[in-house]
């Protein structure tokens, strides 16, 4: 076993380390602060490629691997969660949706142009009312000779304002038995005909982020633009969240990384009973838990990323890695708040900006209750990985690398 | 048109460096590229990418210093090769120069080298002027900006930094420069270029490949101990006042007391 990460993997990491350190770790607090999103974010991971990392370079992208995407994820995320929610939305969720279940003419029209970063792709499963259950969705798909019209209403989407396409699922058969049979899939552009989208105010975390709805009426999308068959949506849906999920978990990973490196930074400065808090025993076991939280999580989602590359179904240790990275990333900055005592209540530190950020990812893209199901049914039995008609492909380095 | 940046690593400028009480120096565990150099690659690579040029970066260093190389493929030169040899270890600035301008020599095609300002460790920038004088080119220190290259005319006009104001400068070629951090801003290595230095087998010349002579390289100056700054102490006093003036006045006289003023 090989625990190595390669040169080009540290090189990367280190790249996208100095890309959020100089670039977003300065002004990151005043844009939280104004709940407004930095409109030169986006740009910047465009034109510096990491917005089509692990892609194939014959799709525009970088031709990195699986684990590369994760150490992005972490640096992103170690310095602000608004970041790595991009890398969810563009790339876990869209992105390598396209990349394993497009068809080459819609890798050619929607991947290609999304991995070099001239276009922004965003994930449209959760409404309203239909969040812990997508099979209640209620959005429509109503097939009229070459176009599907679709109707309905999304909720909680990242980057609904920003995003160019959109992956949404619509239900093309409302009375299919069992239900999620009846769900499809449809990449839509932000400026189709009756498309409306607006952010969301008022979130507790991630104010730096963009975050909002979407609205569909009577939106005409052609069928070439339906990814997968009809009836296939549900388990698109659900091989997507494979992808998201990893990165949400890899970007917890960084979050407890924040929260353990400002601690110690912290407790090696303040003084109480005459010696600097890092030797109180208190204090040190709360550094060693987020120690232990880091590393366990980690190595967690480099696993993941490790059968990712493999080519290997990774769904149960996907969500075992988001669900734990998440979890541990919550009690990290709580642990990091209390250390720093009443200044970590403000936010004249960082690490009430990492509480409430933290509190975000145990919800979205499954929640802690839901991954437990997950592992729950693997365990008792309940659950099984069927094979898909499409499978992520096994990351192939030839492949990646040759311009196609 | 052919430019070579001279580069090497450098002790993290975050890290905490310990003079020990031998006199030798704790530089930290983590090396980064002498910051400095960091604007030197850059325009290597910039002048490269706009006179459809060749990029070339140089170290002369023990396998410490691939990284700093390793960064400037990454970042975009087309190749990079390490100058050491035993006869190397312990040499002396002048030691230094020499293997840079022989190396220099070797690839001979070069039209014009740059450096970073200085050193960050030991903030020393004499090994650029000794590398010109050993070239027998001409040197322009402190660059700001390179107002124009012509590689044809074989002409080089520059922005000089100096204490008194920009100074331009035209000078003929093969030059020497070396850069301060007003001239670009540094890029990030692209992820293309990372694969390439990733991969990359970086050549290693010695001194016999470079036909230097170990006497040659033999230090004519030697380092024999460095010493802690005196710590400074200081202390905290508020001066009270009514007013804003009240409290400027008293500050006054307690300056010219301390004989501050």
């Amino acid at each position: 076993m090989d625990f190595t990460l390669s040169e080009e993997h540290l090189m990367a990491q280190q790249m996208v380390r100095d890309f959020a350190q100089k670039e977003i770790a300065p002004t990151i607090k005043d844009w939280d602060r104004r709940h407004e999103t930095n409109p030169a974010v986006l740009p910047r991971m465009a034109e510096l490629g990491i917005l089509g990392i692990n892609i194939p370079v014959r799709y525009g992208g970088q031709g990195f691997d699986y684990i590369t995407l994760a150490l992005v994820c972490e640096e992103l995320e170690r310095v602000d969660t608004s970041l790595r929610v991009i890398m969810s939305v563009h790339m876990g969720l869209n992105s390598m949706a396209l990349l394993q279940w497009g068809t080459e003419e819609q890798k050619q029209r929607f991947l290609v142009p999304q991995a070099r970063g001239e276009k922004y792709a965003a994930y449209a499963l959760t409404e309203p009312d239909a969040g812990s259950d997508p099979v209640r969705l209620r959005s429509t798909a109503r097939r009229e000779s070459d176009v599907y019209i679709l109707n309905g209403e999304k909720m909680w989407i990242s980057l609904a304002t920003k995003a160019h396409n959109i992956l949404v699922f619509a239900k093309t058969d409302p009375h299919a038995e069992p239900a999620h049979k009846g769900i499809t899939a449809f990449m839509i552009t932000r400026d189709m005909k009756g498309v409306t989208t607006g952010d969301i105010h008022g979130k507790l975390g991630v104010r730096a982020g963009s975050t909002g709805w979407i609205a569909m009426q009577d939106v005409e999308v052609p069928v070439e633009n339906r990814i997968g068959e009809e009836g296939e949506g549900f388990y698109i849906a659900m091989s997507c969240l494979d992808n998201g999920r990893y990165t949400v978990g890899a970007g917890a990973v960084g979050l407890i990384r924040a929260c353990l490196e400002d601690s110690v930074r912290y407790a090696n400065e303040r003084v109480t009973f005459g010696q600097k808090i890092g030797h109180h025993q208190l204090i040190k076991q709360k550094i060693a838990y987020m120690q232990q939280w880091y590393d366990a999580a980690r190595l967690l989602v480099l696993r993941a990323g490790w059968m990712k590359n493999m080519g290997q179904r990774n769904t149960r240790e996907t969500a075992v890695a988001k669900w734990f990275a998440t979890d541990m990333s919550v009690k990290a900055a709580l642990e990091a708040v209390q250390i720093h005592g009443a200044y970590g209540f403000s936010d004249e530190y960082d690490v009430e900006r990492y509480l409430r950020n933290a509190k975000g990812a145990v919800i979205y893209e499954g929640s802690s209750e839901i991954q437990q199901l997950i592992q729950a049914d693997y365990a008792l039995g309940y659950r099984k990985d069927r094979p898909l008609r499409c499978e992520l492909p096994a990351y192939d380095p030839e492949f990646w690398q040759n311009e196609g | 048109m052919h430019v070579v940046v001279v580069t090497k690593n450098t002790p993290d400028t975050a890290a905490t460096v310990t003079v020990k009480g031998d006199g030798t120096i704790d530089w930290g565990d983590s090396l980064v590229v002498n910051p400095w150099d960091e604007y030197a690659i850059t325009e290597a690579v910039l002048l490269k990418e706009a006179h459809s040029g060749k990029a070339t970066v140089l170290t002369v260093g023990t396998d410490e210093h691939q990284e700093a190389l390793k960064h400037g493929l990454a970042i975009g030169c087309d190749q990079a090769i390490r100058v050491w040899d035993g006869a190397l270890d312990g040499c002396d600035s002048l030691g230094y120069a020499e293997a840079v301008a022989a190396a220099i020599r070797k690839l001979g095609d070069v039209d014009l080298v740059i450096f970073g300002r200085e050193l960050a460790d030991i903030a020393t920038d004499q090994h650029v002027y000794q590398v010109a004088r050993k070239l027998g080119w001409t040197m322009l220190g402190y660059v700001a900006k390179i107002q124009a290259l012509d590689v044809a005319a074989r002409s080089i006009t520059v922005n000089r930094l100096t204490e008194y104001g920009t100074q331009t400068v035209r000078s003929t070629l093969p030059a020497v420069i070396s850069v301060v951090k007003d001239i670009n801003e540094p890029k990030y290595p692209t992820f293309i270029g990372i694969r390439k230095a990733a991969k990359a087998e970086i050549p290693v010349w010695s001194a016999a490949d470079l036909g230097l002579d170990a006497a040659a390289l033999q230090p004519r100056t030697q380092q024999l101990r460095y010493q802690e700054l005196p710590k400074r102490e200081g202390t905290v006093e508020i001066i009270e006042g009514a007013t804003a003036q009240e409290k400027a006045a008293k500050l006054i006289d307690r300056l010219i007391e301390e004989k501050v003023l």
